[in-house]
């Protein structure tokens, strides 16, 4: 469905060209749910912006190859990826509460989506927003349409985003961490419903988040960037059960423990990610990587098979 | 900035009147209706004979151009207008300045008291601003001139006399501050609510104290941003008052006043009403200039609203 | 919400009441002020001050005074000139009110239509070069002194370029009723509408621009474009939909102040008899009835608009309406 081969996003500013994402290539087929891992400043919603030809900065660079169903991404108008927005990639955002403009109702925007796309008059529009917002379940969805977002709690207004965004049956959906701002009990419905929309209407789907739980609820396969490049990348089962590179294994770590003696500091990582004006020659981990060694100083390339890490250390910690 | 350069020139050229003013050896204030001129070699008297205009059978003369001798021509008083505009310049900036700082004084004393303190007090400061401020401000600024321009003030201890520049800045003062102190009180009210100040107040500190240490610096950057607008805006004023003969009292001058000299002379002379003009449009201008500077400076997401709520 | 209203409005009575005692107290109780003597001109002696001050009821105390002039106002409306004994004011002001309002109605179409203009296009075309000459010309627009503008159109359309086919048209200051000479109106007004306008729009086209700025950096404009629409579409629908509700409510003040004769200076420039001059006249000549009468006038206009304003607010922001 989606297939990304060395993306290299970099941008110019008065310090010179700074790289956010440095030939990351990964592909997502449909029907599954690619979950995507990383620190901010891991290059993980850039990747994805590209992908939907979000990024508005003229100081862009965008190199690489996005292939949607075969067909080439980078190089399209705006008008041409206009058309594609919406119906054949959606995306969601983080933060329900200002994800929707506050001074037209739901329902308007969802038909505003619609209409955009397909040649439907204001009635059906409607009516197609009615039975959408049925499928996220929101209760009441006749009354429903006529409400302002400022009107719905935070998950109503996530549940109402997902419908918006799945409106014209898009291939692809990009979720980026959209239930970092939610409660948890409303965590757990949103991601239900959109392991329930990902069997309905079989879209891919790119989820982005920092909570190795959400991934274990949710991913089929994972990747795990650090520094603009992909670092691991596998099966749920292989990432989260025998993690190759240092940087995963720490994240794991440091998850406390549910059972069993509790540590009486949590672990973290020690240091931050480096700046992107000023990134190690070697691989981006190893001033923070506990096993560094001297062929650290080489970056390591990502290998491995199906699952790969861009590490030098081969036997499993 | 460049623009603070550009003020700072301006200030500095009024402030030189006195200077200009024994440099081209002419007086100002006095009419000087028989003088006469040497303009490249050639005496010429300084109202020229001339049917049109103020149809009193002469004109005065026209900008010379040279520095100093009658630069800019003369006006119906046969005075010399680049003088006059200096000495006029001096007065516009410190009615401004000075209304500026009064105001900023005063609206800063209310709008801490009304949002700090609440209750009574607050509503009977606002309810005050409120009628205050619903007064179109040019009205209100008209009336309180025309009655107070005329005789001064005698209140017995305060004593001002009717032509002193200290009218005018003072009811220029008092008419801004519902401007400036609704926007301060509701930053208070604010601040008041926030944890920092709830916790000095939980532990004890003293009412002055948390004014003075907490919430004042909070409240200063908003008087710094309000502080070239407001110039901007008094000088406006002042100008208009000026013109409409009920600001600066002759025989002191200011930018408004000489437009409004020059108002007779418009279609023959027009550059005594013209440079006056010029000059508040370019110091305003450069005033909103530095203001915005100073706001994005200081406050991008633009926290601070103007319009007086 | 009803409760609302009517706290609304018992305030916009309060404050009403609070400016005719604040404009009574101006004229009739500053120190120093003696409106008596006022009337009866410089040089007059004590006795005619003192004829002056009985005809006119001074001598009665200042709360007496007032009662009977707010009497004469509201009640009986039968209120006349100092100066020009017999003439009633509130016909009068009634008279200058549709030159107002044609001179600040005319001005108020053009200021916001290319207030928006520029506000729009400003935004859209953001650091560009036409952004920068539309922030330039705003700010010189707000720059220049309303009266000073207004002579200056006034040498240029009235006796410079008099004769150029560009302004010969322009006929002698003046107003022309609409009802006798539609043309004759038109044609004077236009300098002044123009002249009027130019402060406005240099406002507000800043403030518009700065809102919409502000307005397109906000996340559901990011979801907005996530769903594929075009750029016109996002600025349009979306950003100004929200930014117009500070616009239209800084439209409703400054429209409400000018009504109620804000537009003095302009109206004296341009011999236009509305109420702003009427205003200065009664002020030159401190003719107290009629301050009054226009004074009060122009306040609740303020007060009016005040009111109207929060009401449009709730109208177009759905934010406001159910707190």
């Amino acid at each position: 469905m989606l297939e990304v081969k060395d993306l290299r996003i970099s941008f110019r500013t008065e310090h010179g060209r700074v790289r956010a994402v440095d030939g990351v290539s990964f592909d997502v087929a449909q029907s599954e749910i690619l979950g995507v891992v990383g620190e901010s400043g891991s290059g993980k919603t850039i990747s994805l912006m590209a992908v939907m030809g979000l990024i508005n900065d003229p100081n862009a660079v965008i190199e690489g190859s996005i292939k949607l169903r075969g067909r080439e991404l980078i190089g399209l108008s705006q008008r041409q990826m206009r058309g594609l927005r919406g119906r054949e990639i959606a995306m969601i955002f983080q933060d329900p509460m200002t994800a929707m403009t506050p001074v037209y109702t739901i329902g308007w925007q969802i038909a505003e989506q619609i209409r955009a796309h397909e040649k439907i008059g204001r009635r059906a529009a409607f009516a197609r927003a009615v039975d959408l917002l049925a499928e996220v379940n929101i209760p009441n969805p006749k009354e429903a349409i006529h409400r302002y977002p400022h009107q719905l709690s935070g998950g109503m207004r996530q549940r109402a985003v997902i419908a918006m965004a799945l409106s014209c049956h898009p291939a692809l959906l990009i979720a980026d961490e959209p239930t970092t701002a939610l409660d948890v009990t409303v965590q757990a419905q949103i991601l239900d419903l959109i392991r329930k929309l990902r069997r309905d209407h079989k879209s891919a789907v790119v989820f982005i988040t920092h909570d190795m739980g959400v991934i274990a609820e949710m991913a089929d396969r994972v990747m795990v960037m650090y520094s603009g490049r992909i670092v691991e990348r596998g099966t749920k089962a292989e990432i989260l059960l025998e993690p190759r590179h240092p940087y995963t294994k720490a994240l794991l770590d440091s998850i406390p423990p549910l059972e069993g003696e509790k540590p009486k500091r949590l672990r973290s990582i020690p240091g931050s990610p480096p700046s992107l004006f000023d990134l190690p020659k070697g691989c981006s981990f190893a001033p923070r990587c506990p096993w560094r060694f001297e062929r650290c100083a080489e970056k390591p390339a990502l290998e491995g098979g199906k699952h790969a890490a861009a590490c030098f250390l081969k036997a499993a910690s | 900035m460049a623009c603070l350069a550009i003020f700072c020139l301006i200030a500095v050229l009024c402030l030189l009147a006195p200077a200009y003013v024994s440099f081209a050896n002419t007086d100002p204030f006095r009419a000087s209706l028989d003088a006469t001129v040497e303009i490249n070699g050639v005496e010429v008297p300084v109202m020229e004979e001339s049917t049109e205009g103020l149809a009193l059978g002469y004109t005065p003369i026209g900008p010379t151009w040279q520095l100093g001798n009658y630069f800019l021509g003369a006006d119906n008083q046969g005075r010399d207008v680049m003088a006059r505009l200096l000495y006029g310049g001096l007065n516009s900036l410190l009615i401004s300045g000075a209304a500026t700082i009064i105001t900023m004084v005063l609206a800063t004393a209310i709008g801490l008291t009304a949002g700090f303190f609440g209750g009574m007090t607050d509503t009977i400061l606002s309810r005050i601003l409120d009628v205050l401020w619903a007064f179109p401000v040019y009205l209100l600024a008209i009336s309180l001139s025309i009655v107070l321009i005329a005789q001064g003030i005698d209140l017995g201890i305060i004593v001002v006399e009717a032509g002193s520049l200290w009218l005018p800045i003072f009811i220029i003062a008092i008419v801004y501050i519902p401007y400036i102190a609704r926007p301060i009180r509701g930053q208070v009210l604010a601040l008041r609510r926030s944890e920092f100040v709830l916790a000095a107040i939980g532990l004890g500190v003293p009412e002055h104290r948390i004014l003075l240490r907490d919430i004042l610096p909070n409240v200063s950057t908003t008087l710094i941003v309000f502080t070239p607008l407001m110039l901007a805006i008094n000088m406006l004023t002042e100008s208009a008052l000026s013109f409409l003969s009920i600001g600066v009292q002759p025989p002191d001058a200011s930018w408004g006043t000489i437009i409004q000299d020059g108002q007779g002379l418009l279609y023959t002379r027009p550059m005594v009403a013209l440079a006056p003009g010029l000059a508040i449009a370019l110091t305003v201008l450069v005033l909103n200039i530095l203001g915005d500077g100073v706001r994005d400076a200081l406050d991008p997401r633009s926290k601070i609203k103007l319009g007086g709520d | 919400m009803l409760l609302a209203l009517i706290r609304r409005f018992g305030q916009m009575i309060f404050v009403m009441f609070g400016i005719s005692i604040l404009v009574f107290l101006i004229f009739f109780a500053t120190p120093g002020a003696d409106p008596a003597s006022r009337i009866a001109g410089r040089n007059a002696s004590p006795e005619t001050i003192e004829a002056v001050r009985k005809s006119f009821g001074f001598d009665q105390p200042i709360w007496v005074q007032y009662y009977i002039m707010m009497k004469k106002l509201f009640i009986t409306q039968d209120l006349t000139s100092f100066v020009n004994r017999g003439w009633k004011v509130i016909p009068a002001v009634i008279d200058t009110i549709p030159v107002t309002l044609s001179l600040v109605i005319g001005a108020a179409v053009l200021w916001v239509i290319f207030g928006m203009l520029f506000g729009i296009l400003a935004a859209a075309t953001r650091g560009s070069i036409i952004d920068k000459l539309l922030i330039a010309f705003g700010l010189v627009g707000c720059a220049m002194p309303v009266y000073w503008l207004g002579e200056v159109m006034n040498l240029f359309s009235q006796s410079r370029y008099h004769d150029t086919w560009l302004f010969s048209w322009v006929p002698p200051l003046g107003y022309k009723p609409l009802s006798e000479d539609p043309e004759g109106w038109f044609l004077t007004l236009i300098i002044p509408w123009i002249t009027l306008a130019i402060l406005y729009i240099g406002l507000y086209g800043r403030v518009l621009r700065a809102n919409l700025i502000e307005a397109m950096q906000e996340d559901y404009i990011r979801t907005a474009r996530a769903k594929g629409l075009s750029e016109t579409r996002v600025l349009l629908r979306h950003a100004l939909r929200t930014s117009l509700i500070s616009f239209v409510t800084l439209f409703g003040l400054d429209f409400g102040a000018l009504v109620g004769g804000a537009a003095l200076l302009t109206e004296v420039v341009f011999g236009l008899q509305g109420v702003g001059k009427l205003t200065y006249d009664a002020l030159q000549n401190l003719d107290l009835p009629v301050i009054m009468t226009t004074v009060i006038y122009a306040s609740f206009f303020v007060v009016l608009a005040n009111a109207l304003v929060d009401v449009v607010y709730i109208l177009l922001d759905p934010r406001v309406r159910s707190a």
